[in-house]
């Protein structure tokens, strides 16, 4: 039962996320990115036992960061006449830095984890809400402290840049 | 086992027609009330006192010729309606409609998920609610269908966060997120509005705001954008968009009767001595504030007219942020103050 939820989540998510790629309507990979968010947070809910993470994943990058990008795409109209072409390097260099990228994520996961005992552990309670206060107040306090301020100062520029007139109070 | 998944989806199928009831019939009440408040009869031809009238919209709804524009997108025409009047339906899962009914010898709970981060699932629908109307309003390819759609996504997006801050000082108090544990620790006549009217209020409003009921309709605002989201819209996939409106102010009123008003709790429910009966009177208590609530949605809607849309944005940001952050530090020293010194 498991394995085969397992199976169907896990195609969903890898085909939605290829559809993000191959779609050839940004609104339609908007889209599809919001399924993928989805599907990953099916994965933390039910394999890993996250189920604070996966609900912040959807409120946070489905329900605000993915409905922000909608907007812009949506003003911007999009479409095949308007598309900038991309010179031949650039596609080369995305291509091998994609690659790249892909191996680095590659070599980091097959030393850390053994995928199947992952996911029968279950990781314990682990990623229930009053667990996950208690470890981010004690042991990890200081980088979410040091977090907090890295978004505060962000907010801050969003601000500035929002300005119309630096000047004017 | 089966017993339990028997009882679930027997819950669920219950849940399902209430809501699609009560939607149903909050159309008709709408009408009344806005005749009663004009000074009107309202609708009275179909049925007696009009009852029949839902029925009759209903039926012509379907049999209207159902128009899909032709330079619209088509598969996101069609999405959208149907995300709005899944997430509306959708979160009705975690509200805790009674305590337990128990018989041949099984408790069964009248909540069909109590999830320990159910404030957080409620969330979590709504914020995905705000994608059927952008969906649709973007799909129609109609100018004035995008600006709805725009003003509504912007809209949404700002009262999400008063909404869930004003949330976090009664996850404060509780100590928890499960929605079942914040109604059952307001036992009795215990509600969170005595301690928490200024989170109330908050929370009020921006349920206002996310269903786009008047003062905030301004996503279909008719003055400046012909119909909004729906302008192209016609038969039953409007119907499914007015639709989901209801039940989105039916499960809104389930919510803060729920977290601020006791729920299911009623005053002196310790001196009923069977528990079945507690529970059964739980519901109708529960149904009737729910009840009151989607009267209030109405008589705001009647009586107060529409805000500017900069009006809005800056009440959202500019007042229920800041006034719900007061909130929590203010809520958060209280309850310093009382371990410290009342323990």
């Amino acid at each position: 039962m498991n394995n085969l939820l397992f199976l169907l989540l896990s195609s969903v998510s890898i085909i939605s996320a290829l559809l993000v790629i191959f779609s050839k309507n940004p609104v339609y990979s908007v889209l599809f990115l919001v399924l993928t968010f989805f599907t990953l947070a099916g994965h933390f809910a039910i394999f890993l036992g996250a189920e604070f993470l996966a609900i912040v994943n959807i409120i946070v990058y489905a329900g605000a960061i993915m409905v922000l990008f909608l907007f812009v795409i949506m003003l911007l109209n999009l479409n095949k006449e308007s598309e900038p072409t991309t010179p031949m390097l650039s596609k080369i260099s995305a291509i091998v830095a994609g690659g790249l990228f892909l191996l680095v994520l590659f070599a980091a996961l097959t030393n850390q984890i053994n995928a199947p005992e992952a996911l029968n552990s279950k990781a314990g309670d682990i990623g229930m809400v009053k667990k996950l206060g208690q470890v981010l107040f004690t042991e990890y306090l200081l980088p979410f402290e040091i977090s907090s301020v890295l978004f505060l100062s962000a907010m801050v520029g969003a601000v500035m840049l929002g300005k119309k007139d630096l000047k004017q109070g | 086992m089966e017993i339990l998944l028997f009882d679930k989806i027997f819950l669920i199928v219950i849940v399902f027609a209430v809501s699609l009831v009560i939607a149903l019939y909050s159309t008709l009440a709408e009408r009344k009330v806005s005749a009663f408040l004009q000074d009107r009869i309202g609708p009275n031809r179909a049925g007696t006192f009009g009852l029949l009238q839902p029925v009759a919209d209903g039926v012509k709804f379907f049999f209207k010729e159902d128009i899909i524009p032709s330079h619209a997108d088509k598969a996101l025409y069609i999405l959208g309606p149907s995300i709005s009047m899944i997430t509306a339906l959708m979160t009705s899962a975690v509200i805790p409609w009674g305590t337990y009914i128990t018989f041949s010898g099984r408790q069964v709970a009248m909540q069909i998920a109590d999830i320990n981060i159910g404030i957080l699932y409620v969330f979590a629908v709504v914020s995905i609610g705000v994608y059927g109307i952008m969906i649709g309003g973007w799909g129609s390819n109609n100018k004035f269908s995008l600006l709805g759609a725009l003003r509504a996504s912007s809209q949404m997006i700002s009262y999400e966060i008063a909404m869930g801050l004003s949330i976090i000082s009664i996850v404060m108090m509780t100590g928890s997120m499960s929605l079942g544990e914040i109604v059952s620790q307001q036992h009795g006549m215990d509600w969170n509005i005595f301690y928490q009217p200024v989170g109330f209020l908050i929370f009020c409003t921006c349920a206002f705001a996310e269903c786009n009921r008047t003062p905030f309709d301004l996503p279909e605002c008719e003055a400046e954008l012909v119909g909004g989201y729906h302008t192209e819209y016609s038969s039953m996939k409007l119907g499914l968009y007015l639709f989901s409106e209801y039940i989105n102010i039916f499960i809104s009123s389930a919510i803060m009767s729920a977290m601020f008003f006791g729920g299911y709790n009623f005053p002196f429910m310790d001196q009923i001595a069977s528990p079945n009966l507690v529970s059964i009177i739980g519901v109708f208590v529960f149904f009737a504030k729910i009840i009151f609530f989607i009267f209030f949605f109405m008589w705001v809607r009647w009586t107060i007219p529409r805000f500017r849309y900069d009006q809005l944005m800056k009440l959202g940001w500019k007042y229920l942020i800041p006034l719900a952050l007061a909130n929590i530090v203010i809520t958060g020293t209280v309850m310093l103050i009382k371990y410290q010194f009342f323990n």
